[in-house]
């Protein structure tokens, strides 16, 4: 993904209501082409609220939303032609086979009649369900179903994919295949996803945004956030380890641990990396370095870390 | 996009058995109801040639049939129109709808097709029972055209009604008890009111259909049907509107 990438979907200041009680206030998001973007809450921070705002189920109180150059209220019909859109429980008519609801998502999201054949074979090929095709969507398990959420989603290949919680309740082979596939689908189009799951985000996102209380209170890349208040560091292995201090000594070190025998952990400022002058000095004088290991701080401890800080 | 979800609607509901079992068991009736007009009107016949301007087969038999069909349609109807937005709502499959590049004019008025030409399916297979008779003596084809026209426009206003009801709630029993109620209701005010109360015979679809069960085409009774039909599609419409907003 490439910062010049053309944006695909910006919502503006959204806010909504139920009843009296405000549950989005001022949500701003962007989304450029080829990204896949993990909007990352609690049970109940708005996540879902917000992804069915995007697609046009429900209105916006007040804010704006462009999907490709298209105004979400004044041209609804162009805009939504736009996206692609798996709620949290799929929408699926349980009585109709799966290749019968996957032609009427297509008719129903325009694909022209030529080309809609072509699309139903490429969608179940991408999605699994080669020889799911005269299946009822009733009698198929809860993974299945959910691989048909994505088909219908993703059918008439929309620019924009939105999908509310895409691996919750399928098993872990199934979620590997799905992260692939939304891995893959995040190169050609743009892809936001809510989830809950942070090993989701690590594995699939490009960047997040961290929605808490109806704000969105952190956005960055998703590899930026492991580093959240953490000290850049590794641990490094070295068979033949030389003395502490010539270790303190190599420029840019700012700390150096010895955690055990052989292992030693070391902390450095953001933006110098001294490892590459440390293998060199390895090499050097055969300290025989095993592996190097940056430090990471597990995605939970930061999640954790940013939405208590919010608190205070 | 209209066609496409008139369609789907239309081609869901054969995948139910129990559409199936429906149409089975209203064939059965009518036949029923024909053939024992039919017999009281074959017993009788013989009187009746003796008098001046005898009804014909068409009056003494289809028209009474049509009658009853006006009623049996009325307790049907509400149990097809409750599945329409209510079920879609409670198994949360509105979202695809509401998500999709069609407007909500689309979607009511689509689901209002599809279950027309269901119902239209039924009532043509009245008109081919009745043209049987067509075998044995002279039919009034215009009285025929009339009854059909209005049991068309019966069911059109029922559907109406019925959509409405269904897009107020997620519960599909509910939509259905409700709009059976409505319909009883209304047929009520018709078969309670005094023959000289014309407002509030007025309000009830059947009062309107009494005319062209009759063989008249009035064309008050036309722009009623239309009013009724086009005032709870607007409803529908707006509701749904409401939906995006309120929910």
């Amino acid at each position: 993904m490439s910062v010049t990438a053309p944006i695909t979907l910006s919502a503006r200041n959204l806010i909504r209501r139920f009843g009296q009680r405000e549950v989005i206030h001022g949500v701003s998001l962007e989304l450029r082409h080829g990204e896949v973007l993990g909007l990352l809450g609690h049970n109940g921070a708005g996540k879902s609220t917000t992804l069915q705002m995007l697609t046009g189920a429900l209105l916006p109180h007040s804010g704006q939303i462009e999907i490709c150059g298209f105004d979400l209220t004044r041209q609804p019909q162009n805009a939504k032609a736009q996206t692609g859109f798996l709620p949290e429980t799929p929408p699926l008519y349980r009585e109709m086979s799966v290749n019968d609801f996957l032609i009427f998502a297509a008719k129903l999201h325009r694909v022209p009649r030529a080309q809609i054949a072509d699309a139903l074979t490429e969608t179940k090929r991408r999605c699994g369900l080669q020889d799911s095709g005269k299946k009822i969507i009733g009698t198929l398990s809860k993974g299945y179903q959910q691989r048909v959420g994505i088909a219908q989603a993703i059918i008439h290949q929309p620019e924009v994919i939105i999908l509310d919680e895409p691996t919750v309740g399928l098993d872990p082979s199934q979620i590997r295949d799905i992260r692939t596939l939304i891995r893959e689908l995040g190169n050609m189009h743009s892809v936001i996803l809510s989830t809950h799951l942070l090993g989701e985000v690590e594995s699939i996102c490009d960047r997040v945004e961290i929605m808490h209380h109806g704000r969105l209170i952190y956005g960055d890349s998703s590899t930026k956030m492991q580093q959240y208040g953490s000290q850049p560091g590794f641990i490094v292995t070295l068979l033949a380890p030389p003395a502490l201090s010539v270790l303190q000594a190599i420029a840019e070190v700012q700390q150096v641990d010895q955690l055990s025998a052989t292992q030693f952990r070391i902390l450095h400022a953001a933006n110098t990396n001294p490892s590459a002058a440390l293998l060199a000095l390895a090499a050097q004088h055969g300290w025989q370095a095993e592996q190097l290991v940056p430090l990471r701080t597990r995605l939970e401890d930061v999640f954790m870390q940013i939405t208590q800080d919010e608190k205070l | 996009m209209i066609l496409t979800i008139a369609h789907k609607e239309f081609r869901s509901l054969f995948v139910i058995p129990s559409t199936w079992l429906i149409l089975g068991a209203l064939q059965f009736i009518f036949a029923w109801f024909f053939l024992a007009r039919l017999d009281a009107f074959l017993q009788v016949q013989s009187q009746l040639a003796q008098l001046a301007n005898a009804p014909g087969a068409t009056l003494a038999v289809a028209a009474p049939l049509f009658g009853t069909i006006a009623l049996i349609l009325m307790m049907l109807i509400p149990i097809f129109t409750m599945r329409l937005i209510a079920e879609e709502r409670r198994n949360q499959t509105l979202t695809l709808l509401m998500s999709a590049p069609v407007s909500d004019y689309h979607i009511v008025v689509g689901k209002f097709i599809g279950l027309m030409l269901f119902l239209l399916l039924i009532i043509a297979s009245c008109m081919l029972m009745v043209l049987t008779l067509a075998a044995g003596t002279q039919l009034d084809a215009g009285l025929l055209l009339t009854n059909a026209l209005g049991l068309v426009l019966l069911a059109a206003s029922y559907v109406a009604l019925g959509l409405y009801i269904s897009s107020l709630t997620a519960q599909p029993v509910v939509a259905a008890i409700g709009a059976l109620a409505i319909f009883f209701g209304l047929w009520l005010v018709e078969v309670s009111a005094v023959d000289n109360d014309n407002t509030w015979r007025a309000l009830a679809p059947t009062s309107h259909f009494q005319s062209f069960n009759i063989g008249l085409l009035n064309s008050t009774d036309l722009m009623f049907f239309l009013l009724f039909c086009t005032a709870f599609l607007l409803l529908t419409i707006r509701r749904l509107h409401n939906n995006r907003i309120y929910s």
